[in-house]
């Protein structure tokens, strides 16, 4: 019998959605190997959080304490390998963002565990679970084995479906053990950047511009707007300064799986293309009729997005 | 006070390669495919080498693998880091084993810093700087970043974006996380993982080059450094994910709505 412990994402006692899906997968670890599924809830006031996690049908332990009110992976990490003892689990499951990203692989050395990251798929027979998951930018998919006791992964959200709401749940705490004294990172500040639009990796429809917008993202917004997207970004236009780092997709940036990509002025380099292809439609509009970007694009527009951008606003203007 | 800055550099396949998995499942076609170091590890080198710049000290440089990593660390060397070690292991590694490695090596450097990268482009697995941080027991800032942009005045004067405390003992790491960019000051000595913007890596020059071939590299066999080799993540398999096929070109702005209304449905 292997248990199963999913590692919650909160900000402010609201759950992120990212971990829903890392629910999603752990309940199929458990389904194959007979465990039982549980989570834990970290952070400083984050009992709602808990709440809403245990409304998916979940036995949740909340680890609330002010020595956890920021993501420090150190202080964090030991209340993973604590939680996962106590839950007697040998399977750790979290979403793969940028905290679990910084966190399981932390806490999976205290737990003597292995790990894989961004976990697209649970695969093997039975009681034996392989894990698939991307290599050189999503080129090659691999199926890993873990060895060992215990064992962890990361899922990429996009690719398991938010456990749906169930009865069951429940909330009891978790003693912290951690001390604020003995912690050597310290939390300065958190820049965060502000948007009305919906967040990136939930977005029902992203509109990207790269290079080819010259640092002019107007015409990109505009349409965003109209459409209730999200804005993405290549490499090259955040790495110009032109856009927040927040917005990059791709191997090295955010996953997006939406109905609809529109890439403007991107060229569509395989770093870039590991982020999206997984929307359902592609839309590209690029000015170069061999651009690449052409040969993933479910419709390809050769045209000068400065031109194209504003007409197609005008088009859904007219309905 | 001088810095000990240990660089891990690994040897990975160009990101320009297209890769494709053997048929048999067993690799991938390594024919025509060019190797160079690991962009992320670049950037790591070109951070410590700002932060030796500005404060002074060592830059020591590391690469696990077989004979071939010599060349990226004398790529390294080559961009103006003082010493390289190869820790010698053919075979498969994983970032458990890898990360053990380069704790043995910390044990005899003794580094107030160890830079990474924030993941290797082949594997892709962005673990091993935190789990040699939880090895170590040390503090980790993963996904180093910084706020003025690549083209920004700061770094066009190269200034490193990991900064110190004047008494040394501390460092000030941005990051990137999810919905922004946060700030962590860490004491050292500490691990720090690098990502895309915290600096443009310079070119190596060619007194640089030759300088760097009569810069010392020791080898270390891996076996002598008293850590388990036996990989835990074990690859069983490695396929071709399906390839999207390439859709239709539209003539204009009108045929690209009526597709997307009618057809795809999705506005
Ligand atoms: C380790 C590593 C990780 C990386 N990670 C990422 C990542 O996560 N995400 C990412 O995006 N990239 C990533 N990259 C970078 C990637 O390789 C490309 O360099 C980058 O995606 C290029 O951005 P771009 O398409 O905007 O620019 P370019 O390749 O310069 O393309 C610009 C395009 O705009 C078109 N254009 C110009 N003007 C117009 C106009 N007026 N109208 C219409 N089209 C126009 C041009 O024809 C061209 O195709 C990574 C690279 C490395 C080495
Ligand atoms: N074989 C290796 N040799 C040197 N450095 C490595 C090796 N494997 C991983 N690293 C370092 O660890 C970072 C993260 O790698 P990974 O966790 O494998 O994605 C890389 O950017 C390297 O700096």
């Amino acid at each position: 019998m292997s248990n199963v412990l999913v590692v919650a994402e909160q900000s402010r006692g609201t759950l992120r959605k990212a971990t829903l899906s890392a629910l999603t997968a752990a309940r199929e670890v458990a389904r194959r190997t007979g465990g039982t599924v549980s989570a834990l809830v970290l952070g400083s006031g984050a009992a709602a959080a808990a709440e809403e996690l245990a409304a998916h049908g979940v036995a949740v332990r909340l680890a609330d304490a002010p020595v956890l009110a920021h993501p420090l992976a150190e202080a964090h990490a030991p209340v993973v390998a604590d939680a996962a003892r106590v839950a007697g689990a040998s399977w750790i499951v979290t979403a793969a963002t940028a905290y679990g990203k910084d966190l399981l692989p932390r806490a999976a050395v205290a737990l003597g565990a292995a790990v894989a990251t961004e976990v697209l798929a649970v695969a093997g027979e039975g009681a034996e679970i392989l894990l698939r998951r991307p290599m050189w930018a999503g080129n090659v998919i691999a199926e890993v084995e873990l060895r060992g006791t215990v064992k962890a992964f990361s899922v990429r959200p996009t690719e398991f479906a938010p456990a749906a709401r169930a009865p069951g749940g429940s909330v009891t705490p978790l003693p912290v053990s951690v001390d604020a004294a003995s912690l050597r990172t310290r939390f300065v500040e958190l820049q965060e950047v502000k948007s009305e639009r919906p967040e990136l990796t939930d977005a029902r429809v992203v509109v990207a511009g790269g290079r080819g917008t010259r640092g002019d993202f107007g015409p990109l917004s505009g349409l965003a707007d109209d459409l209730g997207a999200a804005v993405g970004a290549s490499r090259a236009a955040v790495d110009a300064g032109w856009v927040p780092n927040d917005w990059q997709v791709g191997q090295t940036g955010k996953v997006v799986a939406p109905e609809l990509y529109v890439a403007a002025g991107i060229s569509g380099a395989i770093q870039h293309v590991a982020g999206m292809k997984g929307a359902k439609v592609i839309v590209a509009i690029n000015k170069d009729a061999d651009a690449p970007i052409f040969q993933i694009a479910d419709y390809g527009l050769v045209a000068d997005l400065f031109q194209a951008v504003p007409a197609l606003r005008e088009r859904l203007k007219a309905g | 006070m001088p810095l000990k800055l240990l660089v891990t550099v690994k040897r990975v396949e160009d990101p320009e390669s297209r890769i494709r998995a053997r048929p048999d499942g067993t690799g991938i076609v390594t024919d025509g495919v060019n190797y160079k170091m690991n962009p992320f590890d670049e950037i790591a080198v070109e951070e410590a080498l700002r932060l030796k710049e500005k404060h002074g000290g060592e830059v020591v440089v590391a690469s696990i693998g077989g004979a071939a990593a010599m060349v990226e660390l004398r790529a390294a060397l080559a961009m103006g880091a003082d010493r390289g070690l190869l820790v010698r292991h053919d075979g498969a590694l994983d970032p458990g084993v890898g990360s053990a490695l380069l704790q043995a090596l910390v044990a005899q450097e003794r580094p107030d810093l160890v830079l990474l990268g924030k993941q290797a482009i082949d594997d892709d697995q962005n673990q091993t700087g935190q789990m040699l941080a939880a090895r170590l027991g040390w503090p980790q800032a993963t996904f180093a970043s910084k706020k003025e942009s690549l083209e920004s005045e700061a770094e066009q004067k190269k200034q490193p974006g990991v900064v110190l405390a004047a008494d040394g003992g501390r460092a000030l790491v941005v990051r990137e996380v999810d919905g922004g960019v946060e700030t962590l000051d860490v004491a050292l000595p500490a691990v720090v993982t690098v990502d895309l913007r915290l600096n443009k890596p310079r070119f190596a020059s060619l007194p640089g080059i030759m300088k760097a071939k009569k810069k010392e590299v020791r080898e270390i066999p891996a076996a002598s450094l008293g850590v388990e080799l036996a990989p835990a993540v074990v690859v069983r398999r490695l396929f071709d994910p399906p390839r999207r096929q390439a859709g239709v070109k539209v003539a204009d702005v009108a045929e690209l709505w009526t597709r997307l209304h009618a057809e795809a449905k999705v506005l």
